[in-house]
């Protein structure tokens, strides 16, 4: 077997098995029972139906997170970002959602498609800057998240309430949610959303393996130089690549504005679900199908948490120690080639 | 409200909100000097925040008034061996720096608030009991008009913060240390064939930075918040790494920056009370930061050059 393509599935896997047993013994060192406590993360992640839909409601957003994420890394830019788009994408979606009453098949695409269009303005500015001034799109991102923070608190409630502390409930025209899928999954907040982040993520997949523009947008990742004496241009391609990224982070948003809580309340911090795309990403390879089941298993993980308090006593952040040792694991995957290089080697 | 008072509320607050900022700027000084991205900043001040707090509630009653000095020293203990998390991964193995920073700052929130709830039994700590006494700088303070606005009834941290940058100027710029730092961060290779340890360097460097970032974390659990929870550190990690980029990657020019961050800060705070400000919706103050940072590195107020070397792994022999 081909040495690369074996450790771009090997290493996200031992990463995993790292993460969770490295997770088992923060567990023994503080005194709780890891079987107890991993037994009661897969019964809160697929225990019964209600659980089920929850983990798919979780792993709604993180598919889309992690394709902007993705998408952004393939052209060999890092959108840390995410969060700020998702932010202002959930904001416009909500306002589309409570602002007007049509027919439900011209206000649910539209309310998605203006989340879409919001985050990828939100992109459009550090790609523009990176483009035209070469700066530094880490940072310019981190630091529109924090705008992004601060102007959708302030138009929460200067606009969408009265000086309240969140909007109206979108219109039924407008919402994700369905009798049906909350009878199947007991009344959990599963919505239809999953289906646009799958359709994402053949979105991402068609666009970067078998259009031109995407050949494009990874020949600038690989080699910007090289590209651009191809003939290709390198400062539009950037500025694009952000704004599809920031579109798909957008569309995250609108999962959530639309789907899971159906509005959008001022926050005091982050939702953490664009910083955890990054994770997904790295994970999942910046594949299309590798970011849907590193979604998977970070929405299981997620979810699963939140069971292990009261059945195992565990307390839920153990599983951001075992996602921030997953990411570790995966940066780190220098080492890990490094010994297979070796083993490869010797068996020659 | 005249004009005095209105300075007299707004100076000192800003001053108080900037110390946490400077000292975790200054960390990211030694780090980005040297060639480190580290933006688990935001992270290593919650490890810092976390010792602070906990340290402070353990052992307020036997050490009583000396309880906050020590607890920021073991938060800057705390902060630097962290720190070697980010420094083995970037450094030796040549992990991407900003992905190694982002898992600082997973594994920072994490494992503190899963200590908090393993030894508190909720998420939240108490308040601590013991904190640092509000002094007025002797000489300094009796000076009429400056003495009241800049050198009264402020925190001692506050004063050490901005003294620590002229310190860490001198060291940067004025010392063989600073200069061997800077040669890493500018051209490793140069500095490696001319007998420099680069890898020794960046991981002082990196240490540094987490020592720094902690005291940074505890000064500001302990002045500002007095608790520690999932909300004690939202934000002042990368606001220090804002200032330190505002600031040119200059330690004088991130204090300023700090301090002007903390104008703002306070300003948003304090503003409704002020007669000419409180028509200002406070998000423009929210936000200032941030917009001013980007439009400094665009080059809109005088272009900021990161070192060269920033973000790229030494591989030894490799051009």
């Amino acid at each position: 077997m081909n040495l690369s393509r074996f450790s771009n599935v090997f290493i996200p896997l031992l990463a995993v098995f790292l993460g969770i047993f490295v997770g088992s013994i923060v567990m023994i060192v503080s005194g709780y029972n890891p079987i107890a406590g991993y037994s009661a993360l897969i019964y809160g992640a697929f225990g019964d139906q209600y659980y089920i839909g929850e983990t798919i409601r979780q792993t709604t957003p993180y598919i889309l997170a992690g394709l902007a994420v993705a998408f952004a890394f393939r052209t060999g830019l890092f959108n840390i970002g995410v969060e700020g788009q998702l932010l202002i994408g959930w904001l416009a979606a909500v306002w589309v959602g409570v602002s007007f009453e049509l027919p439900k098949i011209i206000h649910l695409p539209l309310a998605i498609v203006v989340a879409a269009l919001a985050g990828a303005l939100w992109a459009f500015i550090p790609g523009l800057l990176k483009a035209r001034f070469k700066v530094h799109e880490v940072i310019v991102t981190i630091m529109m998240n924090y705008v992004a923070l601060h102007v959708t608190n302030a138009i929460i409630r200067s606009v969408l309430s009265d000086q309240g502390f969140k909007s109206e409930k979108v219109y039924p025209s407008a919402s994700l949610r369905s009798d049906f899928l909350e009878s199947l999954t007991d009344y959990s907040s599963m919505h239809y959303g999953i289906l646009i982040s799958l359709l994402g993520a053949i979105i991402m997949w068609f666009l970067l393996e078998k259009t031109t523009k995407g050949y494009e947008l990874r020949a600038v990742g690989f080699n910007q130089h090289a590209s651009q004496y191809a003939g290709m241009n390198v400062n539009r391609n950037i500025i694009l690549s952000m704004v599809i990224s920031g579109a798909f982070a957008g569309v995250a948003g609108a999962m959530e504005g639309l789907g899971t809580f159906e509005n959008i309340s001022v926050k005091g911090g982050f939702t953490g679900v664009g910083f955890d795309g990054i994770a997904v990403a790295l994970l999942g390879g910046n594949t299309a199908i590798g970011v849907v089941l590193s979604a998977i298993l970070f929405g299981a993980l997620k979810v699963g948490a939140l069971e292990m308090p009261s059945s195992a006593g565990v307390p839920t952040e153990l599983v951001d120690i075992i996602i921030a040792l997953i990411i570790f694991f995966v940066a780190s995957s220098y080492l890990i080639r490094l010994i297979l290089m070796r083993f490869k080697k010797e068996g020659e | 409200m005249d004009f005095l008072s209105v300075l007299q509320i707004i100076v000192p607050s800003a001053i108080f909100f900037a110390a946490p900022l400077i000292f975790t700027a200054l960390g990211g000084v030694f780090s980005e000097r040297s060639g480190i991205v580290n933006i688990g900043l935001e992270g290593l001040m919650v490890i810092g925040a976390f010792v602070g707090i906990v340290f402070n509630l353990t052992f307020a009653e036997t050490l009583g008034d000396l309880t906050p000095w020590i607890a920021i020293l073991v938060a800057m203990i705390c902060g630097a061996i962290f720190s070697l998390l980010h420094a083995v991964a970037s450094i030796t193995l040549r992990a991407d720096q900003v992905v190694s920073g982002v898992a600082i700052n997973f594994l920072a929130i994490g494992l503190s608030l899963f200590l908090v709830k393993k030894i508190y039994g909720k998420g939240q700590t108490d308040q601590i009991q013991v904190g640092f006494n509000k002094i007025d700088v002797p000489v300094l303070s009796d000076i009429p008009f400056i003495g009241p606005l800049f050198f009264s009834n402020g925190y001692a941290t506050s004063y050490i913060a901005i003294g620590l940058a002229f310190v860490v100027w001198y060291f940067i710029y004025k010392t063989p240390f600073g200069l061997r730092l800077r040669s890493v961060g500018e051209h490793p290779m140069a500095a490696d064939t001319m007998g420099i340890n680069v890898m020794k360097m960046r991981y002082m460097a990196v240490m540094l930075s987490g020592a720094l970032a902690g005291v940074g974390g505890a000064v500001y659990a302990t002045i500002i918040s007095r608790d520690f929870s999932h909300a004690t550190i939202s934000g002042q990690g990368f606001m220090a790494l804002a200032a330190m980029i505002f600031g040119k990657w200059h330690p004088l020019g991130a204090m300023g920056a700090a301090l002007f961050f903390g104008f703002a800060q306070s300003l948003s705070i304090v503003g409704q009370t002020i007669p000419f400000l409180e028509d200002v919706p406070t998000v423009y103050l929210l936000i200032a930061p941030y917009v001013l940072t980007i439009l400094a590195l665009t080059g809109f107020i005088g272009r900021a050059d990161a070192p060269k070397a920033l973000g790229v792994p030494y591989i030894k022999g490799k051009r």
